[in-house]
Parts: structure tokens; sequence; C-alpha cells
């Protein structure tokens, strides 16, 4: 993929950057040929991971999350990387209502992010941290 | 951001904003102090029209009151949601639990 321009954030985990951070990719992602609906997908998707961030990843502390993301004419990557926890079971955690605090969660986040993006990777090291890497694919008839 | 009304056992809540991580929890607790405070509410109305953005935390607080006015045999109604937030309300499979209308006439009817 020829990047052609990428940006590169990072916050700390309080739950109020979840809304700077699908923000921020928001505007970066309409420099691209993408429909309103396809941006507003990307910002759920990106919203989940860094909720994910906040609510697992640093369950009962505070740390850093990365946001990055570049694009090519052909498609838009985002990563939300963060130096918590981590998933002891990648399959499991993206099953539909699985959740390790149940109370007011649905467990969706992940089943979101796989359903709104067009390829995602989780990679994940337990006391070391998340990646989750998503694309979302601009159609070849644009641009 | 919110605003409630009380009609005919209905609790009717305006919503603004975003519903998310950061959001839901002060919507919880004006939900939660409106049902505690109203042992007469059953139906739960949610006016969206307001409503920019959801997702799935701003989803599971919902589900959270739904399954406190299920217990008083009331019911979830969604009215005026935009098409975005429609489909987020669709893919986390809300329609299978709740209703949805266009006014809140119509949720009164229901």
């Amino acid at each position: 993929m020829e990047v052609k321009n990428w940006i590169k954030i990072e916050f700390p985990s309080e739950s109020v950057n979840v809304m700077f951070a699908r923000t921020a990719i928001a505007l970066f992602a309409s420099q691209l040929e993408l429909t309103l609906e396809e941006i507003e997908e990307i910002k759920v998707a990106v919203s989940e991971a860094v909720s994910n961030c906040v609510i697992h990843a640093y369950r009962n502390s505070y740390g850093n999350i990365v946001l990055t993301a570049q694009y090519s004419d052909a498609e838009l990557e985002v990563t939300v990387e963060d130096f918590g926890c981590g998933i002891p079971d990648i399959e499991q955690a993206s099953e539909a209502s699985f959740t390790t605090i149940p109370e007011e969660r649905m467990g969706l986040g992940l089943v979101f992010i796989h359903e709104l993006m067009d390829h995602v990777t989780i990679t994940s090291a337990v006391g070391k941290g998340t990646k989750v890497v998503m694309t979302k694919t601009v159609p070849e008839n644009r641009g | 951001m919110l605003s409630s009304e009380t009609v005919n056992g209905a609790l009717i809540i305006t919503l603004e904003g975003e519903l998310d991580l950061h959001t839901a929890p002060p919507f919880k607790q004006y939900v939660d102090e409106q049902l505690a405070g109203n042992d007469l509410i059953k139906d739960l109305i949610l006016r969206m029209d307001k409503i920019k953005f959801i997702d799935s935390s701003g989803l599971g607080v919902i589900l959270g009151r739904y399954k406190q006015i299920q217990k008083r045999g009331g019911r979830l109604i969604f009215v005026a949601c935009s098409p975005q937030v429609y489909r987020i309300l669709k893919l986390s499979g809300m329609q299978k639990i709740a209703y949805f209308t266009d006014s809140v006439k119509e949720a009164l009817s229901l």
C-alpha cells in the first residue's frame, strides 16, 4: 500500500477521549472518497476499540492509547493500541455477548468492529497489551 | 442533555448528542432516578431524533434500563431514530426486543 497520508495520536485512557478519537478519525477519513455511512461505520468501530482500551485493557488502572491511521488510494487502515492487560483468548472475546463485565455491557464491541470494517486483525499478549488493526476498503470506482 | 415527561405511565426521555462510554453513566443515573421515583411508570419511550451517535456502551445502558421496565411489564420504544443510529440498534438485535416509531404520539398509542 502506497501511503499517501498518516496520523498518530497518543492520549490517556479517559472515557472522554473515546469521542475525541472517533471524531479525529472521522476528520482524517473525510480526506478519502468515502460515503457518510462508511465514515459512520469507521467512527463506531474506533469508538468500540478505544472504549475496550478504557474499560478492559486498563480496567483498574490508567495508561496510554495510541491511535494511528494511514491511507492509500485503495484503503484506510486504523490501528488502536494499548499497553494494558491483554486478551487471553481473542476468539472467545470476539463472540457476541462475551464480556468480562456483564453489568451494563452487551459484549458487542468486537462484534461491531468485525461487522463494520472490511478487515480486522487483533494481536494481544497478556500483561503487555492489545493491538487492533482495522481496514476499510475504498471502492475502486471512486476517486 | 436530558429531559423527560411522564404520560399515561410512560416515561418519555429526550436524548441529545452522543451516547457512548463517557455519556452513558449520566444517562443511566437520570433514567434510574426517574424510574425509582415513580412506580407507575411502565413503558420507556426514548426520543432519538437529537442523538447523533451511539455505540455498544450506549446500547448497554439502554438494555439495562429495558431489563428494569420489563420487570414492570413495560415496553421499550425508540422514536425517530436517524438511519445511522437505527443501523447500530439493528446490528445489536435491539429490534427483537424494542418497538420503533416515528413519533411520540404513535409510541403512546401502541
